[in-house]
């Protein structure tokens, strides 16, 4: 685990290695840090172990190229889109590519799966990486045919001289030759690579390498895991969902349970992950279960105990009223000046309701010691923290603590967080034995890292019939001060940090000239309910608020709410954009409105009575990574009940390039019914510290009756891929919130939107 | 101790007549196909076919399984090409796949039944099985194109 580390002192030189240690053995390419003083070429460094510091691609001796995935596979089919962008530039068949998952390793740096990131991050380095070993094949065959390079190319998985026509396959030279080439950083920055247009194997609806064996049963999760000699974990429920402490455990009645295997009692643990836990252990999940009810625990119920999510709300409306609290992360203009001259102002309130993940697959774990090493085997999108909070809870060297990734049932941003790690380990360090640790519905549910609750005010003030002036408020627990603070933001008058996982995406396109943005903390859901991030994040409410609030607007000012978009995204001034992500600025959601709006027949198709659409856009993940997305819900609002359904959804998202389209589709056809499903069936509440919600009978998700339809454009026009897996359910909320109005006149600014707050804002209560 | 005929063997499990036959085909016979979603037959991720029918393994004692055909998605098919799977595999409809082995074995005992469905009696017949992806565009369309290929 560490002979890496020493290669990490005295760096002179960060290259691309391209190269086999002996002859007709296959290639692999990777990064290699050149220690300071040697001047080691790739078949050296090979020989010297220092050829595997971020090893992207390995070639076996057949030509069977294996693109190694460190992002968690979680339903994204992620491993398939990125091996795509390699064998893009490798030339290759197909049918010879291979992906796998390899452990955890500090060699491979930031080991994170989320934020829509993980095409957008490394499409250019993939891209490099394939090409840099076609050339380095490219070199090689030439020299086999004893013909120059330059009158060679790669197709197919074979290289062909121009000239004669002879050729020679990737697995005739990979089994016969030497490869040695290294390059350097600024040659791989000069490579040139392929343009939109000209690509085979990217652009193409590829099948997901990860499918087949999700038919058959054959796909490991990391609840399918089994080691010898293990003892299986269940966990006995703490009475609060942060801070009580087990003071005191009787197992009396456990005893006498066939396969009781003893009880690990943890009074602390070190990470904070949270304050004790009692772990029932069985020979058998059936003994652990049945322990766990017959164990009789002394609980301090902590600080947390009496707090509702009343107090949540309650805490965030009061330092939404003080203005000492929070820092500014957006500050444009002169917004107190306009407020003060605007003709009319108006303000809202927004909330949105704790969230869940509800990941298929529960939270768990294998946590085992042998020779020194600690081994965890889970599905992870968060390795490094992972290893590194599980050493700080068993107090030992994070180097010796592996993550053996495993198919995830989903993420969601759950598996950010190691507590099933960091739980089965300190179980099995106190036991002496392997355990395998799972959650059951109920523990997963209410020791969840909740989505936060959050309370936003928007103030507005309209000059000559347009928004002149937007001050917003943000007030959320911060996921991100909790589990990251590294990735905390200066505010911008540098006063103070600002969870921007939190608040981005009220940083908007629109053309407002003058613009405010307070982000708070909210301290009281920080201690009651530890927030996490959950799928699209921020976006998800500040979205929520910026697209209802221009509804809003434009009603009260008489204008029709696309019209009113489009003319405030004219793509100037900070909202031109910039190259590559960000290219073409507010005109591509202008675009992708002007799409979902004529797809979807806005004003044109004729709609039923009580039924009606509504439209919202976002830029969402951030600022520097948007994927335009706009949104047409049709929602139909009974007029008696109050009862929303909603019968169809129209998605228009700018992607630039849609790397594998059929799995962008997968991804915005599960996004835009996830996003639906937490508007108007999802709901997590809290009393007296502990969440109310127990199982899938009262947390109720959308079931296959109640999807409407989708339908959905893909816009492809070129530029750099976007992430595609969040943005829609940032944007569906808002769209079905504005098409509850214009069905209903009933404008309701909280989750979930039920059939009684249709009813209430009805009655104008 | 009880005997199970499971895809079609007979396996002997020492394990409490209570047990639910869930963890016995997950954890004794490693059946790890038959997935643990909620434990209370609400979610259909551990659904399994008792004598043809889809019922949720969960909920069911071994002791009442004694004597009974059970198939696993391991066993739905010898050589894992089911109507349902081909069609799940054409159409791409998982995701993370969790859901899906439940998904499948239900959607195959409802063919059974009903070769020829409409979409309201696919969405009635599906409603039992929770998918977090929210695949279930995907699904509604996987079962009638299972129902063609079963018909072809």
């Amino acid at each position: 685990m560490t002979k890496h580390d020493k290669n990490l002192k005295g760096i002179t030189r960060r290259e691309m290695l391209v190269g086999s240690a002996v002859a007709g053995t296959g290639l692999v390419v990777g990064y290699s840090l050149i220690p300071e003083g040697t001047l080691l070429g790739a078949r050296e460094a090979l020989g010297a172990g220092q050829w595997d510091h971020q090893l992207f691609l390995t070639m076996d001796a057949s030509g069977i190229a294996t693109v190694h995935i460190t992002k968690a596979e979680i339903g994204q089919h992620i491993g398939t889109a990125l091996a795509q962008s390699v064998a893009e530039e490798l030339e290759i068949d197909w049918n010879d590519v291979r992906i796998d998952y390899p452990d955890s390793d500090p060699k491979w740096g930031l080991m994170i799966t989320g934020g829509s990131w993980s095409v957008n991050w490394t499409f250019d380095r993939n891209s490099r990486i394939g090409a840099s070993a076609r050339i380095a094949l490219v070199e090689a065959g030439a020299k086999m045919m004893g013909v120059p390079a330059a009158q060679c190319s790669a197709s197919n998985s074979t290289v062909t001289d121009s000239v004669s026509g002879a050729s020679r396959t990737y697995s005739e030279i990979l089994s016969t030759t030497t490869i040695d080439r290294t390059f350097s950083e600024d040659e791989m920055k000069a490579l040139t690579l392929k343009k939109f247009g000209e690509y085979k194997v990217v652009g193409k609806s590829i099948p997901a390498l990860d499918i087949p064996d999700k038919l058959t049963g054959v796909a490991r999760y990391g609840i399918d895991v089994f080691v010898p000699n293990m003892v299986y974990g269940r966990l006995v429920a703490n009475p609060t969902r942060y801070g009580a402490v087990p003071l005191s455990v009787d197992d009396s009645d456990a005893k006498g349970i066939d396969g009781y295997a003893g009880v690990a009692h943890i009074k602390e643990d070190p990470t904070g992950v949270n304050t004790g836990y009692v772990v029932a252990l069985g020979e058998t999940y059936w003994a652990a279960e049945k322990a766990a009810a017959a164990m009789k625990v002394n609980w301090d119920n902590g600080p947390n105990a009496g707090t509702s999510s009343a107090d949540i709300v309650q805490s965030a409306k009061d330092a939404i009223a003080d203005d000492s609290q929070g820092f500014t992360w957006v500050l444009e203009g002169d917004p107190e000046g306009a407020m003060a001259g605007a003709d009319e102002t108006i303000e809202a309130e927004y909330e949105t309701s704790l969230g869940y993940h509800g990941c298929m697959e529960p939270m768990n774990a294998v946590a085992m010691e042998s020779g020194g090493v600690w081994h965890l085997f889970c599905g992870s999108q968060f390795q490094g923290r992972f290893t590194a909070m599980t050493a700080a809870a068993l107090g030992v060297d994070a180097a010796n603590v592996v993550l053996h990734q495993c198919y995830s049932g989903t993420g969601f941003g759950r598996r950010l967080e190691p507590d099933n790690v960091i739980i089965a380990a300190m179980a099995a360090q106190q036991v002496g034995r392997p355990v395998k640790l799972i959650y059951t519905r109920e523990i997963d549910l209410g020791f969840d890292f909740h989505q936060t609750h959050t309370v936003q005010r928007v103030k507005g003030g309209v000059k000559n019939g347009k928004i002149d002036v937007m001050s917003h408020d943000v007030c959320a627990g911060w996921a991100t001060k909790r589990m990251a603070p590294g990735f905390l933001a200066d505010s911008v008058d540098k006063k103070g940090k600002i969870d921007q996982f939190s608040t981005n995406g009220s940083d908007h396109w629109y053309d407002i000239a003058n613009h405010y943005v307070r982000s708070i903390e909210n301290t009281t859901a920080m201690a009651a309910t530890p927030p996490g991030q959950l799928r699209a994040v921020a976006p998800t409410w500040t979205w929520w608020a910026n697209e209802s609030f221009i509804d809003e607007v434009a009603h009260k000012i008489g204008k029709d709410p696309l019209d009113m978009r489009l003319s405030m995204l004219s793509a100037t001034g900070k909202n031109a954009g910039t190259p590559p992500n960000t290219v073409g600025g507010a005109n591509r959601l202008r675009n992708a409105l002007i799409v979902a709006a004529g797809k979807a027949g806005y004003g044109v198709k004729p709609m039923p009575a009580n039924t009606a659409m509504g439209i919202a856009s976002v830029a969402s993940q951030e600022r520097g990574s948007p994927s335009w997305t706009a949104v047409v819900a049709e929602v139909h609002v009974d007029p008696s009940s109050g009862e929303p359904t909603l019968t169809k959804l129209t998605v228009a998202m700018d992607v630039g390039t849609a790397v594998n389209p059929d799995g962008v589709l997968a991804q915005i056809q599960g996004s835009a019914l996830f996003g639906s499903s937490r508007v108007l069936h999802e709901n997590v509440t809290m009393t007296n510290g502990t969440i109310d919600q127990l199982n899938f009978d009262t947390w109720t998700p959308m079931r296959i009756h109640q999807a409407p339809e989708v339908d959905v454009a893909i816009i492809q026009n070129g530029h750099y891929p976007a992430g595609c897996g969040e943005p829609v359910v940032t944007c569906v909320g808002p769209a079905i919130a504005n098409a509850v109005f214009n069905a209903s006149g009933a404008r309701v600014r909280s989750w979930p939107i039920t059939a009684e707050k249709i009813k209430a804002a009805q009655r104008g209560a | 101790m009880a005997v199970l005929k499971i895809n079609s063997l007979s396996h002997v499990v020492d394990a409490p007549a209570d047990t639910k036959l869930l963890w016995v085909i997950r954890e004794h016979l490693r059946l790890t196909g038959t997935k643990f979603g909620c434990g209370m037959g609400l979610c259909g991720a551990c659904t399994v076919h008792l004598n043809g029918e889809a019922v949720r393994s969960c909920q069911i004692e071994i002791g009442d399984a004694e004597g009974a055909d059970i198939t696993t998605i391991e066993g739905l098919d010898p050589k894992g090409n089911h109507p349902v799977q081909q069609a799940w595999l054409e159409l791409q409809v998982p995701q993370c796949g969790y859901c899906q082995s439940g998904q499948m074995m239900n959607a195959a005992a409802f063919l059974e039944s009903n070769p020829s469905p409409s979409d309201g009696e696919i969405l009635e017949a599906m409603q039992g099985n929770l998918c977090r992806c929210i695949t279930y565009l995907r699904i509604k369309q996987g079962v009638k194109r299972a129902s063609e290929i079963m018909g072809a």
